[in-house]
């Protein structure tokens, strides 16, 4: 009986292990850092350094291995691989951004965006004609994508709900978000071709293919943030004696409107770096074309891929406007972005604040 | 179901609701109608091209052979991309959503995000300008190594190969793909995570038996949708690809490459004309027929997950 | 102002399945008449079909009358929307609009329709319905602030005052002080006694406290059995009710021995 008792086991004892101490990892990564940065400098190349380094990590992993075990091992082993993860997901952004905006930025000046490319030979000239074309055709297509999108939406999540009409749509929805861009710029190329004829280039035809891509975003958003708008403000209003076309217009929609304006925003510079259907059916050109309705029209996306395409002799000045016009399109896009989220973070209905 | 039988006289319909559930309904419609003839007029201008023969078109071929190096580029491209990609996005997502600090997850989630807003012309001009130049050592040191697997033969001295621009769309597909992944770890019970925890998990087992057999389905169907933007994507791959015409080539690494469907329209539409335009549109049909039954597949995976409707 | 309810024989529908089967109950103008009984037992199906509002929900529909004043609210040529601005409504959490302020919440009713009223009449409306809802005192310097910014039982004060802005004739409450405090309970509570000299109240509540305390007339509602509909039990003076039910399930409810 008592022979039980003889040797008191500390409960604790089963509780303590060997472990790591808590500044290992981080010393380890620190370390990583200090062979990565200096065989940098003592010119072993990006690309090795960053591997070594990585490798040096992966001691973390095999340290824990010897003294915490197998299951801690694995464990620290898939945070390094996670955390790497992410690192690798950064340095294309952290590359394009750099190489985007060192490039791009020696030709920006007044004359870039003033003049058109119209008997440019050699350096010089702008992207003028390019930036007029993107505002025309991705203005158009918006104003065909809004209406028709928001209309949509509100047709999904207001009267159609869940019979066949709407399950209908919401499925080809999901399927026209699929469809690749360059397809729907050879939609908009048979459209107008079976109509005008053969080898057609317009604006409005990219304003169309430009649609095709956008209306499926603007639904789908639209949708989300109408079925975010609470039941009860909709009863509020059906027992106040508000019809139904009322309480949507005035209640749904001011309830949703931040949420909405975000979700347009986004699908505005979604196309607005839309390349391919745009060489496909708007073309380009040197000169300056404001009218949608006629001939050719130059766009940012595909003045930069047809500046790097056929530079033309000497190829320098047209590679850098290329680059150029890169950035521009990049501080379009992102200050769109920015945009959709300040106005969702500042006009959303503020809740119990 | 209607609450008022046929042979009620129904109340009077205010015009406001008629016009505004009609505009709606018309709306609704419309999109119909506009995916009927994205497929009406592709098919339309198609079919002279698949019929066409030989001497017709530029390229001297009948559709099928023509076709069939573009598909096979199409597909190996959007494959290895995917392989790429996916696990790289696993990752990110679950860095962002399990393993970072709370405030600052979401302004990583937003800096992956900023991945998705670069225009598809920027990457292809980073992947030609940069991306590629900087692959070759890479690839010199693959043949020197690995030339045993047949993905590694002879080395491209531009750097302007089919891996190239598996890179770059992996780069592409790469913030959907986390966006999506990263919803669902973060939608993944707490209840489910707290008692994978209280049995004495650690967090890599917590993901392993609380997190992913919940994501799984939408991890799937991520990976689905990013595919299909991966199929369709074209002017990164016309940039970055240098390609040889009808090359069906294992060599990932070469200096002449299969062209995709997409690349090969964008390279090709400018210079055609007659029944060689049609032939291009036709291939636009079968790009968009294969993105089809992808984008499907992957809907078809999400239906399952049950939805939720704000509204009644 | 004020009217009458008389419900005879009422079955409710949602696409095939009866919900509520066989209600008949008279509501005096000028009263308030509770609606008690377990979870699920119909009680705020049957509310909202007293202004139409269940057809909010598709494939909803009705047999049988409803009578306000020997007008029935289910007839061909009725139409919901103006059934409704006649009969107002209090749901259960408070929804005040959150794109609007204070003053426009109020004004609800009549902005929302595009009514055109001089500044100086919709002022009137506002402080009349505010002080009806004994919330003006409060909220009388801050009118332009969003409705949202109150506290809950002041928010459902507001959305009282929203309710009888339209002047109707009948005020429907759906559980109104169940997502409150005691303290702001009391309040609406008291506000309820005092507006039951213009309006005819309907009240749905969990808590028979409350329905003891607020009302003249109780009708009790229980389910008939596992996936039958809800049915009226019983309906009477409120003391009678509570102090000598005639139902055993009454008497077993207001007793506490089930629900």
């Amino acid at each position: 009986m008592t022979t039980t008792l003889s040797r008191p086991v500390d409960v604790f004892d089963e509780l303590r292990g060997a472990q790591l101490p808590s500044w290992g990892p981080r010393a380890v990564f620190g370390l990583a850092v200090v062979v990565g940065v200096g065989t940098y400098f003592l010119g072993l190349g990006v690309f090795r350094s960053v591997v070594l380094a990585w490798f040096i990590c992966l001691s973390v992993p095999l340290w824990s291995l010897a003294i915490e075990g197998k299951r801690k091992a694995t464990d620290r082993l898939v945070t390094t691989l996670v955390t790497s993860a992410f690192g690798l997901a950064l340095l294309p952004l952290i590359s394009i951004l750099w190489i985007v905006i060192s490039k791009g930025s020696k030709v920006l000046s007044t004359e870039f965006f003033t003049y058109s490319m119209r008997n440019v030979v050699g350096p010089g000239g702008g992207i003028y004609h390019a930036l007029i074309g993107t505002l025309l055709i991705t203005g158009a297509a918006s104003v065909m994508s809004i209406p028709i999108g928001l209309f949509t939406s509100i047709y999904l999540v207001e009267y159609g709900q869940q019979n066949r009409l709407a399950r209908w749509i919401r499925f080809l929805v999901d399927v026209m978000t699929g469809i690749p861009s360059i397809v729907a710029g050879l939609f908009a190329y048979a459209l107008f071709a079976l109509i005008f004829g053969d080898g057609i280039r317009l604006g409005i035809g990219g304003s169309v293919a430009l649609s095709v891509l956008m209306i499926p975003v603007v639904v789908r958003s639209c949708e989300e943030m109408l079925k975010l708008v609470p039941n009860e403000l909709r009863e509020a209003s059906y027992a106040l004696g508000v019809p139904k076309w009322r309480t949507v217009a005035k209640v749904v929609l001011p309830t949703a409107l931040a949420g909405i304006v975000t979700g347009i925003t986004l699908a505005i510079a979604r196309v607005i770096g839309e390349t391919a259907p745009l060489l496909i059916i708007a073309g380009t050109t040197d000169s300056v074309n404001m009218d949608l309705f006629k001939d050719r029209m130059a766009t940012l996306p595909v003045f930069a891929y047809s500046s790097i395409s056929s530079p033309g002799f000497p190829p320098g000045p047209s590679i850098d406007r290329a680059w150029g016009a890169a950035l521009v399109l990049l501080i379009i896009v992102m200050l769109l972005n920015l945009i959709a989220r300040l106005v969702s973070y500042f006009f959303s209905p503020k809740g119990e604040r | 179901m209607s609450t008022t039988q046929a042979t009620r006289k129904a109340p009077p319909v205010r015009p406001g609701d008629r016009v505004f559930a009609g505009l709606s309904t018309g709306a609704g419609i419309l999109i119909l109608v506009i995916l009927a003839g994205v497929g009406i007029f592709l098919t339309a201008k198609g079919i002279p091209g698949i019929l066409a023969k030989p001497d017709e078109v530029k390229s001297g071929q009948h559709f099928l052979p023509w076709v069939w190096p573009l598909v096979y580029g199409t597909l190996i491209a959007a494959t290895i991309a995917l392989l790429i990609a996916v696990p790289v996005a696993i990752g990110v997502a679950l860095f962002i959503s399990h393993y970072a600090p709370r405030r600052l997850g979401q302004i990583f989630g937003y800096l992956i995000d900023l991945l998705a807003a670069v225009p598809s012309v920027v990457y292809g001009l980073w992947g030609i300008q940069f991306l590629a130049p900087h692959m070759v050592p890479f690839y010199a040191w693959l043949n020197k190594h690995l030339s045993f697997i047949p993905f590694f033969g002879e080395p491209s001295a531009t750097g302007r190969t089919i891996l190239t621009a598996c890179i770059v769309l992996a780069v592409m597909i790469l913030p959907i793909m986390t966006a999506i992944c990263r919803e669902i770890f973060l939608q993944t019970p707490r209840l489910h995570e707290e008692a994978a925890l209280a049995l004495g998990a650690t967090k890599w087992e917590m993901a392993r038996l609380a997190i992913f057999p919940y994501a799984r389905s939408g991890i799937v169907s991520a990976a689905m949708l990013g595919l299909g933007r991966a199929l369709g994507e074209t002017l990164a791959v016309a940039m970055v690809l240098s390609v040889t015409a009808g090359e069906v080539t294992a060599n990932l690494i070469g200096s002449s490459n299969p062209s995709t469907i997409a690349a090969n329209i964008a390279l090709n539409f400018k210079e055609s004309t007659g029944l060689s335009v049609n032939a291009l549109i036709a291939s636009g049909l079968v790009l968009f027929i294969i993105t089809f039954l992808v984008n499907f597949a992957a809907r078809a995976l999400v239906e399952r997950r049950s939805e939720f409707s704000g509204a009644n | 102002m004020a009217k009458s309810i008389d419900v005879a024989d009422l079955n409710i529908y949602y696409g095939d399945f009866l919900a509520v089967e066989g209600v008949t109950i008279p509501i005096a103008a000028r009263s308030v008449t509770a609606f008690i009984g377990p979870s699920g037992c119909g009680k705020s199906t049957f509310l909202r079909s007293l202004n139409r509002m269940h057809e909010v929900i598709r494939g909803a529909r009705v047999e049988g009358k409803v009578l306000i004043d020997g007008q029935d609210l289910y007839a061909d040529d009725m139409d919901p929307v103006n059934v409704r601005r006649m009969i107002g409504m209090v749901f259960q959490r408070p929804n005040p609009f959150p794109t609007m302020s204070i003053y426009d919440n109020v004004l609800a009713g009549q902005k929302l329709n595009s009514k055109r009223m001089k500044k100086a009449e919709s002022d009137d409306v506002v402080e009349r319905s505010l002080r009806s809802a004994g919330l003006w005192t409060e909220v009388k310097d801050r009118l332009d602030r969003p409705g949202s910014g109150l506290s809950g039982g002041q928010q459902q004060r507001l959305c009282i005052a929203r309710a009888i802005s339209v002047e109707p004739e009948i005020l429907l409450m759906d559980e109104p002080c169940s997502a409150l405090d005691p303290i702001s309970t009391s309040v609406i509570e008291d506000l309820i006694h005092e507006l039951k000299t213009q309006y005819t109240i309907v009240i749905v509540t969990h808590n028979m406290q409350q329905a003891a305390r607020v009302s003249d007339e109780t009708a009790f509602f229980n389910l008939s059995g596992v996936g039958k509909p809800g049915r009226l039990i019983e309906v009477g003076r409120t003391e009678a009710i509570f102090s000598n039910p005639q139902e055993p399930a009454t008497e077993a409810y207001i007793q506490g021995r089930f629900g």
